[in-house]
Parts: C-alpha cells; structure tokens; sequence
C-alpha cells in the first residue's frame, strides 16, 4: 500500500459521486488516471484492505431489523460454538472479547421481528443462553479510518 | 421513503458492492432494465433518506493496521446516559457510541463505544483519557479473534 492507495481508502470512504462515470471524476479529484484507480480498488479488494466497494446500508431505515448479542462460552466449546453462530448468515461480525460474556456478535435481519427467532435458533444450537442487547440510543456515526 | 420492487432489486444487487467499471450504475441498472439516470437518481433519493449511511469503500479495519478494538462499556446512570453518551461521542479514538440496556445480575453497562488503535497500548491510552473526562466504572472487552465480518445482506425477498 503506498501514499496514493492510503489517499483513495481517505477519500473514497463516503460521498463516491453519483454521476455517470464516477470512476473517472474520482480519479480526477485524486490527480490519478481512470484504469489507475480501478485497478487499485481491485488490487485492496483482492489484498482483503476492502471488504467492499459500495453502500453502507442503515439497516433500521431499511426496515430491518439489528442487535448486538453477547453469550459465555466455555473455552473448551469456543470453536464449536463459533462455527455455529457463523452458519446463520444473519450474523454480520462475530467477535470474541475478553469478559465473562466472551462472544459479541451483531445480527442484521430483513424484518425485525426475525431478530428474535435468529437468538432463539443459535440458543437452541449451542445450549447456550444469549443475551440480546439492542441499541437504544445512537450517539455517534463517524466510522471512519485513517489509513 | 417507500421501497419499491424495483429498488429493493437494486440494494440486492449492490451488496456486493458496485462493478469496477467506467459506468458502474448502467452495469447494475442493465439486468434490472434501470436506466442509468433512474439507477443514479434511486441513490440518491436512498441516500438523502438515510437508508445507505455512506458510499465508498467500506474497510476492513484490521488490514488497516488498527489491530487492537475494544469495546469499552460504561456503568452511567440510565438518567445521565444521553447526555454522556452524545458527548462522549465526539472524543478521540471513539468511532461508534451507543446506548444499550442493562441485565441485572449480569452485566452492568449502559453506555457502550468502539475505540479503534494500531495496538492495544494506544487503545488503553485513549481510553484513560475517556475516563479523566468521564470517571464512571468501566471496562475494555478487547477482542481476540475476528470470526466474521461481512455487510448485512438485504433485499433478498424483493
């Protein structure tokens, strides 16, 4: 990754323009060639920098529904259980963090009501109690990283 | 804003991102015979309604070299929360900020915010800073392992 892919990644992470040939008028803002920046998104695509190139859908606008659900795994079932948890394609991150509730996944559903029934069938999987911890209040939306 | 058919075909198909290509919009307008002003201005319209909350590259955060992430939850009264949850969004390190509920008996914590850092010495640094403005009690849940990250996927049932 040199200087002008960490330029792309800075600017390219919201406003792409919404014009017919947006590869071309990004590439101008960022004083490169059309073909460069492509075959640059490609290459951070293919590096795994970029998970995507595109939206960022807002899943309640988008009459979806989504919580963050945390569970206590024993260390001996963690793999297991994680595989599990990974097969319901509802589950956008898995993570596991240090704390007694040591696995922290976000579910993301067409319609919210289906949020429910996901905990429910990855409790009823993994024996496990899932506790459900929905957002409530949004303070913040700068996901923004510096490259 | 009303989602119709032919909108909800067009979210599908973008999740997996947009087409690498001169012109993007009439390549993923073609098969849904969207024109590429009607596929434009649709975006637009999704955007100004807030229903696609940013268009670009979408990172993976850990390739970037921001290695360490903790969620670090807050034990602040239900009545402060709001108040300390819309400042505490604005300072450094934090990226997302939310209010969550308690469960009593197992865990505590109603204010909820991702500090992202290269490693976890610079995760714990700006975190005690957090704590000199906002001395609640507190804890870091640093992750250990990442076993998914993917978008959400969307207008499967169109």
């Amino acid at each position: 990754m040199d200087e002008i892919d960490r330029n792309i990644i800075n600017s390219l992470q919201d406003g792409f323009p919404l014009t017919p040939t947006p590869f071309a008028d990004a590439a101008k803002a960022l004083g490169i060639e059309e073909d460069d920046l492509i075959r640059r998104l490609q290459a951070l695509r293919a590096d795994n920098v970029l998970t995507r190139f595109g939206p960022l859908y807002n899943a309640e606008a988008m009459g979806g529904g989504l919580t963050l659900a945390a569970m206590a795994v024993p260390e001996d079932r963690f793999e297991k259980v994680a595989e599990i948890v990974n097969t319901f394609p509802e589950v956008a991150h898995n993570y596991a963090r240090e704390h007694a509730l040591n696995m922290w996944f976000v579910v993301a559903t067409e319609r919210p009501e289906e949020v429910a029934e996901v905990l429910e069938a990855i409790s009823a999987g993994t024996g496990l109690e899932v506790y459900d911890m929905p957002k409530q209040e949004e303070f913040s939306l700068s996901l923004r990283f510096e490259a | 804003m009303e989602l119709s058919a032919k909108d909800l075909s067009l979210v599908r198909r973008l999740s997996d991102g947009l087409p690498l290509s001169e012109h993007p919009y009439a390549e993923l307008g073609a098969p849904l015979g969207m024109a590429e002003d009607e596929v434009i201005a649709r975006l637009k319209a999704m955007i100004e309604a807030g229903l696609i909350r940013r268009f670009g590259v979408v990172v993976r955060h850990r390739e970037l070299g921001f290695r360490a992430n903790a969620m670090v939850v807050w034990n602040v009264p239900e009545e402060q929360v709001s108040e300390v949850g819309r400042q505490m969004a604005g300072a450094e390190g934090v990226t997302l900020c939310y209010r969550r509920p308690r469960r009593p008996g197992r865990w505590d914590y109603t204010l909820f915010c991702m500090v992202h850092g290269r490693d976890r010495a610079q995760v714990e640094a700006l975190v005690a800073q957090i704590a000199l403005r906002f001395p609640y009690e507190h804890k870091l849940l640093f992750s250990s392992r990442r076993f998914k990250q993917q978008g959400a996927i969307y207008g499967k049932v169109a």
